[in-house]
């Protein structure tokens, strides 16, 4: 597997054009992930961020360019897509549990049955994620029985239970109520402390200026601008992401009454730079 | 003018509200009076005037002696009864096979790859074909055209032809039950069962399939009422079961109380059924009011 170092990256986008027909959504996507890094992609709901994601996952089939994962073309259509799934986990904003499965069984379903763990070993670490995460008292409950963030909690464990080499996140809090935004961020911020490479779809403006390492923005299926975080969030430099930036966050000004603090980790409460901007 | 004032607190006390919870809230206790007393009139006007019409016509009494005579019910009922097992036994052996049948049609017309082509073609020409055919003609058509083709080893038994005519045209629509629910899941179910690096057949296997199946439980269910009625269409090739059996009575005796006895043995056997649905229906309801997150 690939190594460690930040000169060759996790995970390497090459030219990528994706189209549904002839709308052509994604258009010379560049992007390169190196190992530990967060990555957030901003921009409007339709600029092609959730089929980006889709599209490393491979979910959907792209129409030129490539995409490497620790150096292994896995566009080729060589691969084995299936084993290259197993290695990059896939959080959706609908969170997709099964709702035939308690939560146990959700995790410990692909363990077993893609990777071919044995059902005791599976169940082991499931529950030790699952302590880790403070939903140990959940694993026998079915997903009707959990609130929208316990649930989402729960799918993020379940993508990590197959050890991934990269974590891509769609818009993961989107479908849930404010007060439990915050748990699910709390999750995410403790994977970026151990390490986790991430690739995010995100709103939460304030939660990528605080944890993302680079941001890249997207519109109409381009990325327009990327560059560190604080400085394309607080100082953008293309008009566009400009007019974006404040139209956020003139619909929802990232100042704390705007957010639930006490749901907010500490850090995160700390959003002055958009506040006085704001 | 006066100072607008808050309205006087009216707490209920603990043991007020614990009292409120114990029985329904007093229009409601109304509303149900009510039901029931409007119920209970349009029972009685209905079939009170059903009943005046039909016993003043003049045929009342001859139909009466022919159909509702109870000496002719106890005569009739063993031979009657003895059909009907057959009816069971038909019944029994068919649906299990229509079942794995149906399933196994379902997921292959579900499948998306290019080397399974020939195996959806046959599975929707298969469907085609004996769900838009009368169940009756391929009744007839298998009851008496296989024998007659004479092939070595093969049963020449009406009852094994009339069973394999009703898997046949039953299995078709259950297929489609199947796959209506194989449909219902959504694309979302299957993408996090891949996303998870699960197989496209263990995403259908563990992920879609249960879902699947659990949701058409209940036109399935319905599907064996219509099953266990459809078994007396092979009396038209000739087995004994119940419907013939009452013909027979009713040929040798010119009373026709033996179909009114066959009517009650497949009646009483649909009802359980029908109320299994019934109460698998409710529950399926009230989960969606619940609102399960999905």
């Amino acid at each position: 597997m690939s190594t460690g170092t930040n000169s060759t990256p996790l995970l390497l986008i090459e030219g990528l054009y994706k189209a549904y027909d002839r709308h052509l959504v994604l258009k010379n996507i560049n992007l390169a992930v190196r190992e530990h890094e967060v990555i957030c992609l901003i921009g409007a709901s339709g600029c092609g961020k959730s089929t980006l994601l889709r599209c490393i996952n491979l979910l959907e089939e792209i129409n030129a360019g490539a995409i490497y994962l620790g150096g292994e073309a896995i566009t080729s259509g060589q691969v084995d897509a299936d084993r290259i799934r197993q290695r990059i986990g896939l959080i959706f904003q609908s969170f997709n549990l099964f709702p035939h499965m308690s939560v146990l069984e959700n995790i410990t379903l692909a363990p077993v049955k893609a990777l071919g763990i044995s059902r005791r070993e599976a169940e082991t670490e499931a529950r030790t994620l699952l302590e880790r995460f403070g939903l140990e008292e959940k694993a026998g409950e079915y997903p009707d029985r959990l609130s929208g963030g316990q649930q989402q909690r729960v799918a993020i464990i379940r993508a990590l239970a197959l050890k991934p080499r990269v974590l891509l996140l769609d818009e993961v809090t989107s479908a849930l109520d404010p007060e439990m935004v915050g748990e699910v961020l709390t999750i995410i911020a403790e994977l970026k402390a151990l390490g986790m490479t991430m690739l995010l779809a995100t709103h939460q403006m304030g939660f990528a200026y605080q944890i993302a390492d680079r941001v890249a923005f997207l519109d109409a299926g381009a990325i327009v601008e990327e560059g560190p975080a604080k400085r394309v969030l607080s100082q953008p430099e293309h008009p566009r992401t400009r007019q974006f930036l404040q139209q956020v966050l003139a619909a929802s000004p990232l100042s704390p009454a705007a957010t639930d603090d006490r749901a907010l980790p500490v850090e995160f409460a700390g959003m002055a730079p958009f506040a006085e901007r704001g | 003018m006066t100072a607008p004032t808050a309205p006087p607190s009216r707490e209920l006390s603990p043991e007020q509200v614990q009292a409120l919870l114990r029985r329904p809230p007093l229009w409601r206790q109304r509303e149900l009076q009510r039901s029931v007393a409007i119920a209970l009139l349009s029972t009685l006007v209905v079939f009170g005037v059903l009943g005046y019409v039909i016993s003043r016509s003049t045929g009342w009494r001859d139909v009466q002696r022919a159909f509702l005579s109870p000496s002719d019910f106890v005569a009739s009922f063993p031979m009657v009864w003895d059909g009907f097992l057959l009816n069971v036994r038909i019944f029994l052996i068919a649906e299990p096979v229509i079942l794995a049948l149906g399933l196994l049609l379902a997921v292959v017309r579900s499948t998306r790859s290019p080397v399974l082509f020939p195996a959806r073609a046959a599975a929707v020409v298969y469907v085609d074909i004996f769900r838009g055919a009368p169940a009756l003609l391929v009744i007839l058509t298998l009851g008496f055209g296989m024998p007659a083709l004479r092939i070595e080893g093969l049963p020449n038994s009406a009852i094994f032809w009339g069973t394999m005519a009703i898997i046949l045209s039953s299995s078709a629509y259950q297929a489609e039950t199947f796959r209506a629910g194989i449909e219902s899941v959504h694309a979302s179910q299957r993408a996090a069962a891949r996303s998870l690096g699960l197989s496209n057949t263990q995403a259908m296997r563990y992920v879609v399939l249960p879902q699947a199946i659990r949701r058409v439980i209940p036109p399935t269910l319905s599907g064996f009422v219509g099953l266990q009625k459809e078994t007396a269409l092979v009396s038209v090739i000739g087995p004994l079961e119940a419907t013939r059996q009452a013909q027979i009575y009713a040929g040798m005796t010119f009373n026709f109380t033996s179909y009114v006895v066959a009517g009650v043995l497949f009646i009483a056997i649909t009802i359980p059924l029908a109320r299994l649905t019934d109460y698998l229906l409710q529950r399926t309801a009230q989960r969606r009011e619940i609102g399960g997150a999905v």
